[in-house]
């Protein structure tokens, strides 16, 4: 069970003096329950990537696979994939319509065509799962603040109950304080239902303390795929491409270069800490 | 899907079309219309299809472009023809039943329809060799006589050039939605009429919202620049004519005056 790309190309306006290759012979394998981070300079092909994987767009040339079954193949049931394979757009508030957060949540649970106690159970846990509290439910979205809008939009997805939850950007454009919340729910959603996720985003801070897995993209290519540990390690590589490591990696390095006997893979202040401690206290 | 709409989008290349002054591509334009409601007969359509196409080939532009705007009028292509086909009264060529469809018909539904798509095609010529901007000042400068009567023909061509910009925007924002929607299990194609029309709510609502938000943002980032509309204002680059420009008018005239000779004189 997994998703499969094999020599995934797609170019935009094809056959224009406009065509512009987006997508250039990408190759992965996404098995179920990962905790992926899709990181890449901007325009470096993204969200181009995570439209193939639901069946939004087709790829120029090459093929997806999920479970198997190739996702573009005539008759291949894509209003299925959709609810299997649940996409968080980028700004998702830009997509609310219905007159208030509930219903709204529950439009996607609804377009399965399932009963309406069901639809609005999983529209209830779905917002519990966001962290929106009872009292907004009934309120206009539209009235929400920024990060409220972008939880109920989440959650209108979740709701869907997806075995693979992609969010692009989540955090594009909030706070500190509302990035970590919205990160640190998606990560606790995912040990307790152990779906794959993937997390596209600019900032390798962000989705090094989560996640299992990097993949950069640059300029339309895979550029690295690995644990993250081994992805900084290439941090001067990373840099040419408009990317950087954690600003943690590069205080271990500086310390290395100073003489100091510490481990220039940690990733995260926790560990850095421990490392620090620890090298210290063997002098 | 919603990109094939090629009205009011720049297609960027080099071209001697693209280099025209937009004044020349405005008033040509129109003389191209004007043409193509004065010839009546095959060898005038000829003619305007042989300056359609020597333009189209001086621009530069891919012919598919042309005809990709061409996708927004079937529909209305269709029932012009179906009316003009069916509801003429003439010298009957053949008839089933009830129906009949008569010479005239013939005739009249296939200049409708040639009409229709050269129009389409002439126009998308302008909009796809010159930018909004251009084309603006060029619309300026041409109705800057009517402001003897009063006319505001600087906030007229603002409004214009504002909303010709807009559409590729809204296209692409509208493209945007609906992926988000179909995402979430929305489905905009089947079903019938009433079911279809229902599933526009999911997309329109989002729509006008971002579009009230945009015309919202553009007004403030105007007047935080001190945009007071068009007295007084200067341009960075005028708009001034040049040799190619006035031969273009030549070439215009011309073709119009061959059209006005061949459609209405000689037959
Ligand atoms: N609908 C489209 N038509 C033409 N070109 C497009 C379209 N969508 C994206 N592109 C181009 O494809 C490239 C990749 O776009 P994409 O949106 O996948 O980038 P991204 O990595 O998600 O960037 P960001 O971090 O800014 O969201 C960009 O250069 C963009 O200009
Ligand atoms: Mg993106």
């Amino acid at each position: 069970m997994s998703i499969i790309l094999n020599h995934v190309n797609h170019i935009y306006e094809e056959d224009t003096a406009m065509a512009f290759p987006a997508l250039t012979d990408i190759n992965l394998e996404i098995p179920d329950g990962q905790f992926i981070g899709l990181i890449g300079h901007t325009g470096s092909g993204k969200s181009t990537l995570v439209q193939h994987l639901n069946g939004l767009l087709k790829p120029t040339s090459g093929e997806i696979y999920y479970n198997g079954a190739d996702i573009n193949e005539e008759g291949f049931n894509k209003k299925e994939l959709r609810s299997k394979v649940g996409l968080v757009f980028q700004y998702p508030e830009h997509q609310l319509f219905e007159i208030d957060v509930f219903s709204d949540v529950c439009f996607g649970p609804k377009n399965l065509g399932l009963e309406k106690k069901e639809v609005e159970l999983r529209a209830y846990t779905a917002l519990k799962q966001v962290g929106i509290a009872d009292e907004y439910f009934y309120q206009s979205p539209f009235d929400l603040s920024g990060g409220q809008k972008r939880r109920v939009a989440i959650a209108g997805v979740l709701a869907m109950k997806p075995e693979v939850l992609i969010l692009d950007e989540p955090t594009a454009g909030l706070d500190p304080k509302g990035r970590d919340e919205i990160l640190d729910q998606i990560a606790k959603l995912r040990e307790e239902t152990g779906m794959t996720v993937i997390l596209v985003s600019h900032s390798m801070e962000d989705v090094a303390k989560y996640v299992d897995r990097i993949i950069v993209m640059n300029k339309s290519r895979v550029l690295f795929d690995d644990v993250p540990k081994e992805v900084f390690r290439h941090y001067k590589e990373l840099e040419k491409v408009g990317l950087a490591a954690p600003q943690i990696t590069y205080i271990m390095q500086e310390l290395k270069a100073k003489g100091l006997n510490v481990d220039t893979d940690i990733t995260t202040l926790e560990e850095a800490k421990e490392a620090i401690l620890k090298a210290l206290g063997k002098k | 899907m919603l990109r094939d709409i090629t009205l009011g989008q720049y297609y960027q290349t080099d071209s001697v079309i693209h280099r025209l002054d937009p004044r020349v591509k405005l008033v040509g334009t129109l003389l191209f219309i004007v043409s193509l409601f004065v010839v009546d007969n095959f060898i005038g359509y000829a003619i305007a299809a042989a300056f359609l196409l020597v333009v189209i080939k001086l621009s530069k532009v891919p012919f598919k472009f042309m005809v990709r705007g061409m996708k927004a009028i079937v529909f209305l292509l269709i029932i012009a023809v179906i009316f003009n086909l069916f509801l003429t009264p003439g010298e009957v060529v053949f008839s089933v039943w009830k129906i009949q469809i008569t010479k005239e018909g013939i005739y009249l539904a296939s200049f409708m329809a040639i009409r229709l798509i050269f129009l389409i095609m002439g126009s998308s010529v302008m909009t796809l060799t010159t930018t909004p901007n251009q084309l603006t000042d060029g619309l300026e400068k041409l109705l800057n006589p009517l402001k003897i009567f009063k006319v505001p023909v600087h906030e007229i061509a603002m409004m214009m050039s504002i909303a010709l910009r807009f559409i590729p925007i809204l296209l692409e924002e509208t493209d945007k939605i609906m992926k988000a929607q179909i995402a979430r299990g929305a489905d905009f194609e089947s079903g019938n009429l009433i079911k279809k029309a229902k599933s526009l709510v999911p997309l329109l609502v989002p729509l006008f919202i971002s579009a009230f938000r945009r015309a919202n943002d553009l007004a403030t980032a105007m007047e935080a620049r001190c945009y007071r509309g068009g007295d007084f204002r200067t341009k960075m680059k005028p708009l001034i004519y040049q040799k190619r420009d006035r031969w273009a008018y030549v070439v215009c005239w011309f073709y119009l005056s061959l059209c006005i000779i061949i459609g209405r004189v000689l037959l």
